[in-house]
């Protein structure tokens, strides 16, 4: 009976075809097989078992989804793979250089930027997108263009302080050279 | 998420060609807002056409000395383009006013305009709403309905549109180009959105065969004397209860030209060219400013919790007229208002 529902449902509803995408994940090349609906956020986390970034809203309010596609930051929650389609895509597990931690990790550890870690990783690459994009030099700026990424513990004040740190240093970094 | 076919157009003729074979299908660029309809079911197309590898992210200068810009141009990318920050920094406020930082990198400028209502009536499938099914009323009028509009409304719905972009783009005077089944053609701005009326379920007079390709800016970008003034319930990252694109023409201390456009309060971004004639030829005053708003406002109508916004919408009509006539425009970072 079941079975019959599920064939008469599946004549009246046929199934999209599922298709063959490639994704150069943390520099790591990964040929997959996905169904249109499938979201970057769930590829990641689903097919290659990148938990680390998180599912929070799902609506691209909360910013925890945060991954960078082509070094730039998006939400992955309302991003489809489909549409990525050969590109590249850093999420937090790709930032550090083996055991040496992203300048950005170590200042949030640093700096106790966080309180349950849920929102960190998307603050993390949120952060790494800001600095890539160089338009943030005061407190303000930062706070601003950093406002797709919502901390519910409140722990703001240190992830300023540690964006700030690592803005420092690579103004530091520039000068010196 | 309802189950979808996907295709990706290799070029415009070819995307015409697939929305007009399936008259469930519907274009997808940076997919922000339809992704996120389509999440909440209510948005469900039978098919998405992939439009956001197609050859329409340039910036290019127009013959009049304007400047076309490509539907597919990343709304970070439009804000932060030398010719918007120097030529209409109007535009370039309004973009990042609005949204965040991960949105402005994948939703697009076509995008930006065909965006939806953030209703919660027209979010919420378990209520009645003219906007997503027709003829089922509208749930926000005896509602709760602080966000909604104040201008233009009807009896069937008074969502209103969350754009800043198409704010400061209304101000702006900008062209919308399209492309169809019929031909090219181009769409005045004040003309590409709609009011509610009967028909709320339409939110621009874009036929369903049809594409935006640019939007096109004419010469004049007031880089001198405008603002762009957004009113929130949070300082950052949240729609607008009331905004106002403001821009002066001054000479000799008068003002030739003033141009106004409002956000929050109603169903398209709001001008009214007898508001904004009432200065000209005026000087930049507090008190020509409040004439201005209340013209602007004379038609105004709350329906409970929202009729705040007229007093707001005033105030905020007369802050934004006097930093434009300053010259001293609303930073979007440091969020304090003069």
């Amino acid at each position: 009976m079941a079975q019959r529902d599920a064939a008469r449902s599946a004549e009246r509803f046929p199934t999209p075809a599922k298709i063959a995408i490639t994704l150069r994940v943390n520099g790591v090349e990964h040929k997959l097989t996905v169904a249109p609906w499938t979201t970057l956020l769930d590829v990641l986390r689903e097919h290659l078992d990148l938990t680390g970034t998180k599912k929070g809203c799902d609506h691209g309010q909360c910013g925890a989804c945060t991954v960078l596609l082509g070094g730039r930051r998006i939400n992955a929650c309302l991003t489809l793979a489909v549409m990525k389609d050969g590109e590249e895509v850093t999420t937090i597990e790709g930032l550090a250089q083996g055991t040496m931690l992203h300048a950005l990790q170590q200042a949030f550890i640093e700096h106790d930027a966080f309180q349950c870690g849920y929102c960190t990783p998307g603050q993390i690459c949120s952060a790494a997108g800001l600095i890539a994009e160089g338009r943030a030099r005061t407190a303000d700026e930062i706070r601003e263009l950093m406002s797709g990424n919502i901390c519910r513990c409140g722990a703001y004040p240190n992830i300023l302080a540690a964006i700030e740190q690592v803005l420092a240093g690579q103004k530091g970094a520039e000068a010196a050279r | 998420m309802n189950y979808f076919e996907y295709s990706r157009a290799t070029d415009v003729a070819d995307a015409l060609r697939l929305i007009a074979a399936d008259p469930g299908a519907r274009f997808v660029a940076g997919g922000t807002n339809l992704l996120d309809l389509m999440k909440e079911n209510v948005a469900r197309p039978t098919r998405l056409i992939d439009i956001s590898r197609l050859p329409l992210t340039e910036i290019e200068e127009t013959k009049d000395g304007g400047l076309r810009i490509g539907a597919l141009v990343p709304n970070s990318d439009l804000a932060w383009h030398p010719a918007i920050e120097q030529r209409y920094p109007l535009l370039a406020s309004a973009i990042l006013a609005g949204a965040s930082a991960q949105l402005r990198n994948m939703a697009s400028t076509g995008g930006n305009l065909l965006q939806r209502t953030r209703c919660v009536y027209f979010y919420d499938t378990t209520t009645p709403c003219n906007k997503r099914d027709p003829g089922s009323g509208c749930a926000a009028i005896r509602g709760v309905n602080r966000n909604h509009a104040i201008l233009g409304t009807s009896e069937h719905c008074i969502a209103t549109h969350p754009s800043d972009m198409c704010v400061a783009l209304a101000a702006l005077d900008a062209r919308v180009r399209v492309a169809g089944g019929a031909g090219e053609r181009t769409i005045p701005f004040d003309y590409f959105h709609r009011l509610p009326g009967d028909t709320p379920d339409l939110d621009a007079n874009l036929r369903a065969d049809e594409i935006i390709t640019a939007v096109e800016l004419p010469p004049r970008g007031f880089a001198e004397n405008y603002t762009y003034l957004k009113v929130r319930d949070r300082l950052s990252y949240a729609f607008a209860l009331v905004s106002v694109a403001a821009a002066l023409a001054l000479e000799d201390g008068n003002i030739a030209e003033a141009r106004l456009a409002l956000g929050g309060v109603a169903h398209k971004p709001w001008r009214d060219r007898e508001a904004e004639g009432t200065l000209a030829g005026k000087r930049p005053t507090a008190k020509n400013f409040e004439r201005a708003a209340e013209a602007l406002l004379a038609g105004a109508r709350g329906f409970g919790h929202n009729d705040f916004k007229i007093e707001l919408a005033r105030r905020t009509i007369v802050r934004a007229l006097g930093q434009a006539a300053r010259g001293t425009p609303q930073s979007q970072s440091d969020k304090r208002i003069a």
